[in-house]
Protein backbone atom coordinates (compact mmCIF):
# COMPACT_ATOMS: atom_id res chain seq x y z
CA UNK A 1 0.00 0.00 0.00
CA UNK A 2 1.49 3.49 -0.64
CA UNK A 3 0.54 6.12 1.57
CA UNK A 4 -2.33 5.14 3.45
CA UNK A 5 -5.04 7.96 3.44
CA UNK A 6 -5.36 8.09 7.21
CA UNK A 7 -3.18 5.91 9.42
CA UNK A 8 -3.68 5.84 13.25
CA UNK A 9 -0.11 5.49 15.10
CA UNK A 10 -0.35 3.70 18.88
CA UNK A 11 -3.28 5.65 19.54
CA UNK A 12 -4.60 6.03 23.45
CA UNK A 13 -8.03 7.15 24.04
CA UNK A 14 -8.58 7.65 28.20
CA UNK A 15 -12.19 8.91 29.36
CA UNK A 16 -12.40 11.76 31.72
CA UNK A 17 -13.63 8.99 34.36
CA UNK A 18 -10.64 6.96 33.59
CA UNK A 19 -12.16 4.56 31.48
CA UNK A 20 -9.52 3.25 28.71
CA UNK A 21 -11.08 3.20 25.61
CA UNK A 22 -8.21 2.34 23.64
CA UNK A 23 -4.72 1.03 24.03
CA UNK A 24 -2.19 1.71 21.28
CA UNK A 25 -4.78 1.28 18.76
CA UNK A 26 -2.78 1.13 14.79
CA UNK A 27 -4.78 1.37 11.75
CA UNK A 28 -3.74 2.42 8.33
CA UNK A 29 -6.60 2.92 5.89
CA UNK A 30 -6.11 3.12 2.15
CA UNK A 31 -7.49 5.37 -0.63
CA UNK A 32 -10.92 4.02 -1.92
CA UNK A 33 -10.94 0.84 0.63
CA UNK A 34 -14.16 0.16 2.08
CA UNK A 35 -12.75 -1.12 5.62
CA UNK A 36 -15.18 -2.38 8.31
CA UNK A 37 -14.10 -1.84 12.44
CA UNK A 38 -15.90 -5.35 13.24
CA UNK A 39 -16.10 -5.82 17.18
CA UNK A 40 -18.24 -6.16 20.19
CA UNK A 41 -19.85 -3.46 22.29
CA UNK A 42 -17.27 -1.39 24.01
CA UNK A 43 -14.52 -2.38 21.96
CA UNK A 44 -13.88 1.64 21.46
CA UNK A 45 -14.61 1.51 17.71
CA UNK A 46 -16.95 4.15 18.10
CA UNK A 47 -14.24 6.10 19.81
CA UNK A 48 -12.05 5.35 17.12
CA UNK A 49 -14.03 6.34 14.51
CA UNK A 50 -15.22 9.30 16.21
CA UNK A 51 -11.68 10.63 17.05
CA UNK A 52 -10.42 9.83 13.09
CA UNK A 53 -13.65 12.84 12.48
CA UNK A 54 -11.46 15.08 14.78
CA UNK A 55 -14.32 14.53 17.39
CA UNK A 56 -12.47 14.75 20.37
CA UNK A 57 -8.73 14.59 20.68
CA UNK A 58 -6.43 11.64 21.50
CA UNK A 59 -4.41 10.55 24.79
CA UNK A 60 -1.54 9.66 22.95
CA UNK A 61 -0.29 8.40 19.89
CA UNK A 62 -1.03 10.06 16.56
CA UNK A 63 -3.80 10.42 13.50
CA UNK A 64 -2.21 11.31 10.23
CA UNK A 65 -4.17 12.33 6.74
CA UNK A 66 -2.29 11.64 3.74
CA UNK A 67 1.37 11.94 5.23
CA UNK A 68 -0.07 15.10 6.98
CA UNK A 69 -0.41 15.47 11.15
CA UNK A 70 -3.84 16.92 12.49
CA UNK A 71 -7.43 16.63 11.45
CA UNK A 72 -9.15 16.97 8.11
CA UNK A 73 -10.84 19.91 6.60
CA UNK A 74 -14.43 20.28 7.63
CA UNK A 75 -14.89 19.20 3.71
CA UNK A 76 -12.87 15.81 3.71
CA UNK A 77 -15.15 13.74 5.41
CA UNK A 78 -19.01 12.50 5.50
CA UNK A 79 -20.38 11.04 8.77
CA UNK A 80 -22.68 8.99 8.80
CA UNK A 81 -24.31 8.50 12.89
CA UNK A 82 -26.33 5.46 14.22
CA UNK A 83 -29.45 7.28 14.47
CA UNK A 84 -30.15 9.25 11.40
CA UNK A 85 -29.77 12.95 13.37
CA UNK A 86 -31.88 15.01 11.51
CA UNK A 87 -33.51 18.57 12.27
CA UNK A 88 -37.32 17.46 13.22
CA UNK A 89 -37.89 20.99 11.91
CA UNK A 90 -36.09 20.90 8.50
CA UNK A 91 -37.57 19.33 5.43
CA UNK A 92 -35.28 16.68 3.83
CA UNK A 93 -34.25 19.42 1.29
CA UNK A 94 -32.94 21.69 4.18
CA UNK A 95 -31.12 18.70 6.18
CA UNK A 96 -29.36 17.75 2.92
CA UNK A 97 -28.59 21.49 2.64
CA UNK A 98 -27.25 21.82 6.21
CA UNK A 99 -23.35 21.23 6.14
CA UNK A 100 -23.35 23.48 2.56
CA UNK A 101 -25.26 26.06 4.50
CA UNK A 102 -22.93 26.07 7.66
CA UNK A 103 -20.22 26.18 4.97
CA UNK A 104 -21.81 29.59 4.10
CA UNK A 105 -22.65 28.53 0.37
CA UNK A 106 -26.02 30.67 -0.59
CA UNK A 107 -29.06 28.00 -0.89
CA UNK A 108 -30.15 29.45 -4.75
CA UNK A 109 -26.08 28.57 -5.47
CA UNK A 110 -25.79 25.15 -4.60
CA UNK A 111 -29.83 23.79 -4.95
CA UNK A 112 -28.86 21.45 -7.63
CA UNK A 113 -26.10 19.75 -5.98
CA UNK A 114 -28.87 19.16 -3.12
CA UNK A 115 -31.51 18.24 -5.16
CA UNK A 116 -28.36 15.54 -6.53
CA UNK A 117 -27.63 14.22 -3.20
CA UNK A 118 -31.11 13.48 -2.70
CA UNK A 119 -31.69 11.91 -5.89
CA UNK A 120 -28.53 9.89 -5.66
CA UNK A 121 -30.02 8.22 -2.70
CA UNK A 122 -33.16 7.45 -4.46
CA UNK A 123 -35.47 9.94 -2.79
CA UNK A 124 -36.45 12.80 -5.70
CA UNK A 125 -39.82 13.81 -4.64
CA UNK A 126 -39.44 13.93 -0.63
CA UNK A 127 -37.15 17.31 -0.67
CA UNK A 128 -40.22 18.91 0.97
CA UNK A 129 -41.33 15.82 3.71
CA UNK A 130 -40.27 16.53 7.47
CA UNK A 131 -38.61 13.53 8.90
CA UNK A 132 -41.38 12.21 10.88
CA UNK A 133 -43.07 11.68 7.98
CA UNK A 134 -40.67 9.03 6.73
CA UNK A 135 -39.52 5.37 7.31
CA UNK A 136 -36.53 4.65 9.26
CA UNK A 137 -35.08 3.48 6.29
CA UNK A 138 -35.76 7.10 4.60
CA UNK A 139 -34.26 8.83 7.18
CA UNK A 140 -31.45 6.78 6.88
CA UNK A 141 -30.94 7.93 3.22
CA UNK A 142 -31.72 11.84 4.18
CA UNK A 143 -28.51 11.07 6.54
CA UNK A 144 -26.45 9.53 4.07
CA UNK A 145 -27.74 12.81 1.02
CA UNK A 146 -26.54 14.47 4.08
CA UNK A 147 -23.20 12.90 4.04
CA UNK A 148 -22.74 13.16 0.58
CA UNK A 149 -23.68 16.62 -0.33
CA UNK A 150 -20.14 17.98 0.65
CA UNK A 151 -18.55 15.28 -2.19
CA UNK A 152 -16.48 14.20 0.99
CA UNK A 153 -13.09 11.78 -0.17
CA UNK A 154 -14.10 9.88 3.17
CA UNK A 155 -17.41 8.59 4.20
CA UNK A 156 -17.69 7.33 8.61
CA UNK A 157 -20.11 5.49 8.97
CA UNK A 158 -20.79 4.50 12.49
CA UNK A 159 -23.65 1.48 12.60
CA UNK A 160 -25.67 3.13 10.49
CA UNK A 161 -27.75 0.37 9.56
CA UNK A 162 -27.89 -1.15 13.01
CA UNK A 163 -31.40 0.06 13.79
CA UNK A 164 -33.21 -1.31 10.36
CA UNK A 165 -34.89 -4.10 9.54
CA UNK A 166 -33.14 -7.13 7.65
CA UNK A 167 -34.93 -6.08 4.18
CA UNK A 168 -34.00 -2.64 4.47
CA UNK A 169 -30.71 -2.93 5.86
CA UNK A 170 -29.66 -5.57 2.86
CA UNK A 171 -31.38 -3.00 0.35
CA UNK A 172 -28.93 0.21 1.94
CA UNK A 173 -26.34 -1.99 1.61
CA UNK A 174 -26.47 -3.01 -1.74
CA UNK A 175 -26.91 0.74 -2.32
CA UNK A 176 -24.45 2.10 -0.35
CA UNK A 177 -21.85 -0.40 -2.34
CA UNK A 178 -23.56 1.34 -5.59
CA UNK A 179 -22.44 4.63 -4.40
CA UNK A 180 -18.92 3.47 -3.16
CA UNK A 181 -18.43 2.48 -6.41
CA UNK A 182 -19.43 5.20 -8.33
CA UNK A 183 -17.85 8.01 -6.12
CA UNK A 184 -14.65 6.33 -5.48
CA UNK A 185 -14.93 7.14 -1.53
CA UNK A 186 -13.00 5.76 1.38
CA UNK A 187 -15.24 3.86 3.49
CA UNK A 188 -14.86 3.41 6.78
CA UNK A 189 -17.83 1.71 8.66
CA UNK A 190 -18.35 1.08 12.60
CA UNK A 191 -20.57 -2.67 12.70
CA UNK A 192 -21.01 -5.25 14.93
CA UNK A 193 -22.82 -7.63 12.25
CA UNK A 194 -20.25 -10.16 10.90
CA UNK A 195 -22.43 -10.68 7.88
CA UNK A 196 -22.77 -7.19 6.70
CA UNK A 197 -18.92 -6.13 7.39
CA UNK A 198 -18.02 -9.63 4.67
CA UNK A 199 -20.69 -8.54 2.55
CA UNK A 200 -19.28 -4.38 2.24
CA UNK A 201 -16.31 -3.91 2.96
CA UNK A 202 -12.60 -5.20 1.38
CA UNK A 203 -10.74 -5.48 4.45
CA UNK A 204 -12.16 -6.14 7.84
CA UNK A 205 -10.65 -5.07 11.30
CA UNK A 206 -11.10 -6.69 14.11
CA UNK A 207 -11.11 -4.98 17.50
CA UNK A 208 -11.14 -6.48 21.15
CA UNK A 209 -12.47 -5.03 23.97
CA UNK A 210 -11.01 -3.51 27.36
CA UNK A 211 -9.01 -2.20 26.33
CA UNK A 212 -9.80 -1.76 22.42
CA UNK A 213 -7.25 -2.79 20.70
CA UNK A 214 -7.00 -4.58 16.87
CA UNK A 215 -6.87 -7.97 16.97
CA UNK A 216 -7.00 -8.98 13.44
CA UNK A 217 -6.66 -7.54 9.73
CA UNK A 218 -8.71 -9.76 7.22
CA UNK A 219 -8.88 -9.25 3.47
CA UNK A 220 -12.25 -10.30 1.70
CA UNK A 221 -11.27 -10.69 -1.63
CA UNK A 222 -14.53 -11.37 -3.32
CA UNK A 223 -14.49 -9.25 -5.87
CA UNK A 224 -17.12 -6.06 -6.99
CA UNK A 225 -19.85 -5.51 -7.85
CA UNK A 226 -21.24 -7.90 -5.29
CA UNK A 227 -25.38 -8.49 -4.59
CA UNK A 228 -27.38 -10.90 -3.51
CA UNK A 229 -26.26 -13.93 -5.01
CA UNK A 230 -23.02 -13.22 -3.37
CA UNK A 231 -24.64 -13.32 -0.49
CA UNK A 232 -25.53 -17.11 -0.41
CA UNK A 233 -22.04 -17.71 -2.14
CA UNK A 234 -19.56 -20.20 -0.63
CA UNK A 235 -16.46 -18.12 -0.24
CA UNK A 236 -18.82 -15.46 1.19
CA UNK A 237 -19.70 -18.20 3.89
CA UNK A 238 -16.36 -19.26 3.98
CA UNK A 239 -14.97 -15.56 4.75
CA UNK A 240 -17.78 -15.09 7.63
CA UNK A 241 -16.96 -18.17 8.91
CA UNK A 242 -12.99 -17.17 9.29
CA UNK A 243 -13.83 -13.29 10.46
CA UNK A 244 -16.55 -15.31 13.12
CA UNK A 245 -13.88 -17.54 14.58
CA UNK A 246 -11.58 -14.70 15.03
CA UNK A 247 -14.06 -12.75 16.80
CA UNK A 248 -14.73 -15.37 18.89
CA UNK A 249 -11.08 -15.50 19.72
CA UNK A 250 -11.23 -11.97 20.33
CA UNK A 251 -13.81 -12.18 22.66
CA UNK A 252 -11.89 -15.28 24.77
CA UNK A 253 -8.77 -13.18 25.33
CA UNK B 1 -28.51 4.42 -5.85
CA UNK B 2 -31.42 2.81 -7.07
CA UNK B 3 -34.60 4.51 -8.04
CA UNK B 4 -36.90 2.37 -6.02
CA UNK B 5 -37.44 3.15 -2.56
CA UNK B 6 -37.27 0.97 0.73
CA UNK B 7 -40.09 -1.62 0.89
CA UNK B 8 -41.47 0.36 4.24
CA UNK B 9 -44.01 2.71 3.03
CA UNK B 10 -43.65 6.20 4.63
CA UNK B 11 -46.01 6.61 7.48
CA UNK B 12 -49.17 7.87 6.88
CA UNK B 13 -50.00 11.14 9.09
CA UNK B 14 -53.77 11.44 10.12
CA UNK B 15 -55.32 15.13 10.21
CA UNK B 16 -56.38 14.10 13.95
CA UNK B 17 -59.35 12.45 16.39
CA UNK B 18 -62.57 11.74 14.84
CA UNK B 19 -65.30 13.81 14.64
CA UNK B 20 -67.41 12.57 17.23
CA UNK B 21 -64.56 13.00 20.00
CA UNK B 22 -64.35 16.53 18.45
CA UNK B 23 -67.39 17.15 18.83
CA UNK B 24 -67.64 15.60 22.52
CA UNK B 25 -64.72 18.05 23.50
CA UNK B 26 -66.63 20.96 22.61
CA UNK B 27 -70.44 20.02 23.74
CA UNK B 28 -69.19 18.18 27.36
CA UNK B 29 -67.74 21.02 28.93
CA UNK B 30 -70.96 23.18 27.66
CA UNK B 31 -73.16 20.93 29.08
CA UNK B 32 -71.47 20.55 32.58
CA UNK B 33 -71.26 24.64 32.24
CA UNK B 34 -75.28 24.93 31.62
CA UNK B 35 -76.57 22.27 34.10
CA UNK B 36 -74.08 24.28 36.60
CA UNK B 37 -75.34 27.87 35.82
CA UNK B 38 -79.11 26.27 35.89
CA UNK B 39 -78.38 24.80 39.09
CA UNK B 40 -77.21 28.57 40.62
CA UNK B 41 -80.15 30.21 38.97
CA UNK B 42 -82.29 27.57 41.18
CA UNK B 43 -80.39 27.59 44.19
CA UNK B 44 -80.66 31.67 44.38
CA UNK B 45 -84.52 31.18 43.40
CA UNK B 46 -85.61 28.44 45.55
CA UNK B 47 -83.91 30.39 48.63
CA UNK B 48 -84.61 33.54 47.68
CA UNK B 49 -80.99 34.69 48.23
CA UNK B 50 -80.74 38.47 48.31
CA UNK B 51 -78.43 39.31 45.61
CA UNK B 52 -75.82 41.78 47.78
CA UNK B 53 -74.84 37.78 48.86
CA UNK B 54 -74.93 35.90 45.41
CA UNK B 55 -76.67 37.34 42.84
CA UNK B 56 -77.94 34.69 40.41
CA UNK B 57 -75.83 34.30 36.94
CA UNK B 58 -79.08 36.41 34.77
CA UNK B 59 -77.40 39.23 37.15
CA UNK B 60 -74.51 39.44 36.78
CA UNK B 61 -74.70 38.94 32.33
CA UNK B 62 -76.78 42.05 33.65
CA UNK B 63 -74.47 43.96 35.41
CA UNK B 64 -71.61 43.20 33.15
CA UNK B 65 -73.70 44.82 29.77
CA UNK B 66 -74.90 47.86 32.25
CA UNK B 67 -71.58 48.22 33.72
CA UNK B 68 -69.18 47.84 30.74
CA UNK B 69 -68.50 51.60 30.21
CA UNK B 70 -67.04 50.90 33.75
CA UNK B 71 -65.29 47.53 33.47
CA UNK B 72 -63.81 48.02 29.78
CA UNK B 73 -61.43 50.72 30.32
CA UNK B 74 -60.28 48.18 33.86
CA UNK B 75 -60.34 45.29 31.16
CA UNK B 76 -58.06 47.12 28.74
CA UNK B 77 -55.54 48.87 31.68
CA UNK B 78 -55.32 44.99 33.05
CA UNK B 79 -54.89 43.73 29.61
CA UNK B 80 -52.33 46.02 29.26
CA UNK B 81 -49.77 45.68 32.17
CA UNK B 82 -50.36 41.68 31.52
CA UNK B 83 -48.94 41.67 27.96
CA UNK B 84 -46.58 44.60 28.43
CA UNK B 85 -45.03 42.56 31.56
CA UNK B 86 -45.11 39.32 29.23
CA UNK B 87 -43.22 40.77 26.21
CA UNK B 88 -40.70 41.97 28.68
CA UNK B 89 -40.29 38.77 30.30
CA UNK B 90 -40.22 36.99 27.27
CA UNK B 91 -37.59 39.47 26.02
CA UNK B 92 -35.78 39.27 29.27
CA UNK B 93 -36.09 35.68 30.21
CA UNK B 94 -34.87 34.07 26.14
CA UNK B 95 -31.94 36.59 26.37
CA UNK B 96 -30.78 35.39 29.82
CA UNK B 97 -31.62 32.09 28.80
CA UNK B 98 -29.31 32.60 25.58
CA UNK B 99 -26.31 34.18 27.88
CA UNK B 100 -26.62 30.92 30.19
CA UNK B 101 -25.85 28.41 27.74
CA UNK B 102 -22.83 30.41 26.18
CA UNK B 103 -21.23 30.55 29.55
CA UNK B 104 -21.86 28.18 32.09
CA UNK B 105 -20.44 30.61 34.69
CA UNK B 106 -22.83 33.05 33.99
CA UNK B 107 -25.93 30.50 34.30
CA UNK B 108 -23.71 29.08 37.72
CA UNK B 109 -23.77 32.54 39.34
CA UNK B 110 -27.28 33.80 38.03
CA UNK B 111 -29.86 31.03 37.89
CA UNK B 112 -30.03 30.54 42.03
CA UNK B 113 -31.26 34.57 42.40
CA UNK B 114 -33.58 33.45 39.38
CA UNK B 115 -35.07 30.69 41.66
CA UNK B 116 -35.21 33.23 44.34
CA UNK B 117 -37.12 35.26 42.66
CA UNK B 118 -39.54 32.91 41.72
CA UNK B 119 -39.97 31.40 44.96
CA UNK B 120 -40.94 34.39 46.68
CA UNK B 121 -44.74 34.89 46.83
CA UNK B 122 -45.40 37.57 45.01
CA UNK B 123 -47.86 38.84 47.05
CA UNK B 124 -45.18 39.36 49.82
CA UNK B 125 -42.98 41.48 47.75
CA UNK B 126 -46.09 43.33 45.62
CA UNK B 127 -46.00 46.00 48.91
CA UNK B 128 -42.11 46.84 49.21
CA UNK B 129 -42.31 47.68 45.24
CA UNK B 130 -45.32 50.04 45.38
CA UNK B 131 -43.17 51.46 48.29
CA UNK B 132 -39.71 52.10 46.31
CA UNK B 133 -41.09 52.34 42.90
CA UNK B 134 -43.26 55.85 42.64
CA UNK B 135 -44.90 55.22 39.53
CA UNK B 136 -47.52 52.67 39.97
CA UNK B 137 -47.97 51.35 36.69
CA UNK B 138 -44.48 50.52 36.58
CA UNK B 139 -44.29 48.59 40.08
CA UNK B 140 -47.54 46.67 38.52
CA UNK B 141 -45.47 45.95 35.93
CA UNK B 142 -42.73 44.85 37.73
CA UNK B 143 -44.60 42.28 39.77
CA UNK B 144 -46.31 40.84 36.99
CA UNK B 145 -42.83 40.91 34.52
CA UNK B 146 -41.36 39.01 38.09
CA UNK B 147 -43.55 36.07 37.93
CA UNK B 148 -44.05 35.89 33.92
CA UNK B 149 -40.27 35.91 33.73
CA UNK B 150 -38.98 32.70 34.95
CA UNK B 151 -41.41 29.81 33.49
CA UNK B 152 -39.96 31.71 30.22
CA UNK B 153 -35.97 31.75 31.62
CA UNK B 154 -35.83 27.91 32.92
CA UNK B 155 -37.80 26.29 29.84
CA UNK B 156 -36.13 28.18 27.32
CA UNK B 157 -32.72 26.81 29.28
CA UNK B 158 -33.97 23.58 28.88
CA UNK B 159 -34.89 23.96 25.76
CA UNK B 160 -31.59 25.26 24.54
CA UNK B 161 -29.61 22.41 26.51
CA UNK B 162 -31.59 19.62 25.21
CA UNK B 163 -30.52 19.79 21.43
CA UNK B 164 -29.44 16.27 20.02
CA UNK B 165 -25.96 15.76 20.97
CA UNK B 166 -25.50 14.11 17.86
CA UNK B 167 -26.95 16.89 15.87
CA UNK B 168 -23.98 18.88 17.79
CA UNK B 169 -21.03 17.09 17.14
CA UNK B 170 -22.41 17.19 13.46
CA UNK B 171 -22.39 20.69 13.60
CA UNK B 172 -18.64 20.37 15.26
CA UNK B 173 -17.88 18.70 12.41
CA UNK B 174 -18.62 20.81 9.55
CA UNK B 175 -17.06 23.69 11.55
CA UNK B 176 -19.85 25.51 12.66
CA UNK B 177 -19.48 28.49 14.60
CA UNK B 178 -21.05 29.18 17.98
CA UNK B 179 -23.99 31.64 16.52
CA UNK B 180 -24.70 29.19 13.77
CA UNK B 181 -25.20 26.14 16.62
CA UNK B 182 -27.07 28.89 18.48
CA UNK B 183 -29.18 29.77 15.68
CA UNK B 184 -29.60 26.78 13.40
CA UNK B 185 -29.60 23.93 15.91
CA UNK B 186 -30.14 25.41 19.64
CA UNK B 187 -33.16 27.57 19.07
CA UNK B 188 -35.20 25.50 17.39
CA UNK B 189 -34.91 22.69 19.31
CA UNK B 190 -36.28 25.17 23.01
CA UNK B 191 -39.19 26.16 20.33
CA UNK B 192 -41.27 23.57 21.88
CA UNK B 193 -39.92 24.23 25.56
CA UNK B 194 -40.02 28.20 24.76
CA UNK B 195 -43.78 27.74 23.62
CA UNK B 196 -44.97 25.62 26.56
CA UNK B 197 -43.22 28.16 28.89
CA UNK B 198 -45.11 31.09 27.09
CA UNK B 199 -48.59 29.41 27.74
CA UNK B 200 -47.45 29.02 31.45
CA UNK B 201 -46.03 32.80 31.80
CA UNK B 202 -49.13 34.07 29.75
CA UNK B 203 -51.66 32.78 32.89
CA UNK B 204 -49.09 34.11 35.37
CA UNK B 205 -48.49 37.22 34.21
CA UNK B 206 -52.25 38.02 33.95
CA UNK B 207 -52.47 36.91 37.70
CA UNK B 208 -49.13 38.82 38.98
CA UNK B 209 -50.99 42.19 37.18
CA UNK B 210 -54.02 41.08 39.53
CA UNK B 211 -52.18 40.05 42.62
CA UNK B 212 -50.16 43.44 42.37
CA UNK B 213 -53.34 45.60 42.01
CA UNK B 214 -54.70 44.32 45.03
CA UNK B 215 -51.58 44.74 46.70
CA UNK B 216 -51.73 48.19 45.43
CA UNK B 217 -55.56 48.61 47.00
CA UNK B 218 -57.03 51.72 45.99
CA UNK B 219 -54.27 53.85 46.68
CA UNK B 220 -53.46 52.98 43.14
CA UNK B 221 -53.72 55.55 40.31
CA UNK B 222 -54.54 52.45 37.69
CA UNK B 223 -57.83 51.34 37.62
CA UNK B 224 -57.67 47.50 36.13
CA UNK B 225 -60.12 45.26 37.05
CA UNK B 226 -58.57 43.77 40.35
CA UNK B 227 -58.87 47.84 41.57
CA UNK B 228 -62.99 47.14 40.50
CA UNK B 229 -63.82 43.95 42.33
CA UNK B 230 -61.82 46.15 45.91
CA UNK B 231 -64.18 48.89 44.96
CA UNK B 232 -66.94 46.86 44.17
CA UNK B 233 -66.29 44.62 47.62
CA UNK B 234 -66.61 47.91 49.63
CA UNK B 235 -69.63 48.65 48.36
CA UNK B 236 -71.16 45.35 48.40
CA UNK B 237 -71.70 45.59 44.99
CA UNK B 238 -71.59 41.71 44.35
CA UNK B 239 -72.78 41.45 41.11
CA UNK B 240 -70.33 43.50 39.68
CA UNK B 241 -67.66 41.64 41.64
CA UNK B 242 -68.91 38.25 39.85
CA UNK B 243 -68.52 40.82 36.65
CA UNK B 244 -65.47 41.41 37.00
CA UNK B 245 -64.12 38.23 38.20
CA UNK B 246 -65.61 37.03 34.68
CA UNK B 247 -63.69 38.95 32.52
CA UNK B 248 -60.41 38.15 34.35
CA UNK B 249 -61.11 34.33 33.62
CA UNK B 250 -61.98 35.01 30.40
CA UNK B 251 -59.21 36.81 29.77
CA UNK B 252 -56.98 33.86 31.07
CA UNK B 253 -58.92 31.17 29.23
CA UNK B 254 -58.22 33.79 25.55
CA UNK B 255 -54.75 33.94 26.46
CA UNK B 256 -54.25 30.21 27.06
CA UNK B 257 -55.88 29.72 23.54
CA UNK B 258 -54.09 32.13 22.02
CA UNK B 259 -50.71 30.79 22.91
CA UNK B 260 -51.92 26.79 22.40
CA UNK B 261 -53.18 27.79 18.61
CA UNK B 262 -49.57 30.01 18.60
CA UNK B 263 -47.63 26.56 19.48
CA UNK B 264 -49.80 24.55 17.70
CA UNK B 265 -49.32 26.76 14.11
CA UNK B 266 -45.25 26.55 14.98
CA UNK B 267 -44.55 22.94 15.49
CA UNK B 268 -47.58 21.21 13.85
CA UNK B 269 -45.21 20.12 11.25
CA UNK B 270 -42.57 17.93 13.14
CA UNK B 271 -43.16 18.26 16.67
CA UNK B 272 -44.71 15.14 18.64
CA UNK B 273 -46.48 17.43 20.75
CA UNK B 274 -48.70 19.41 17.82
CA UNK B 275 -49.13 16.02 15.27
CA UNK B 276 -51.76 13.94 15.96
CA UNK B 277 -51.88 10.28 14.97
CA UNK B 278 -54.07 7.40 14.58
CA UNK B 279 -53.31 4.47 16.69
Amino acid sequence: MPTPLIELQNVDKVFSNGTVALKRLSLAVGAHEFVSLLGPSGCGKSTALRLIAGLGSVSAGRIDWAGRSGPATDRDIGFVFQEPTLMPWATVFKNVYLPLRLARRGKSEVADRVMDAIAKVGLSGFENAYPRELSGGMKMRVSIARALVTEPKVLLMDEPFAALDEITRFKLNNDLLELWQDQSWTVIFVTHSVYESVYLSNRIVVMAARPGRVVANLDVMAPYPRDENYRTSEPYNQHCRTVSSRLHEAMGQ
Amino acid sequence: MTSDRDLDEPLPIQSGPGAGMRVARVVLPLLVGAVSLFLWDLVVRVNEIPHYILPGPLLVLNTLISDWHTLYPSLLVTLQITFMALSVATAGGVFLAILFTQSRWLELTFFPYAVILQVTPIISIAPLILIYVDNTYVALLICAWIVAFFPILSNTTLGLNSADHNLINLFQLYGASRWQTLWCLRLPSAMPYFLGGLKIAGGLSLIGAIVAEFAAGTAGAETGLAYRILEAGYRLNIPRMFAALILISGTGIVIFLLFSMLAHLVLRKWHESAVKREN
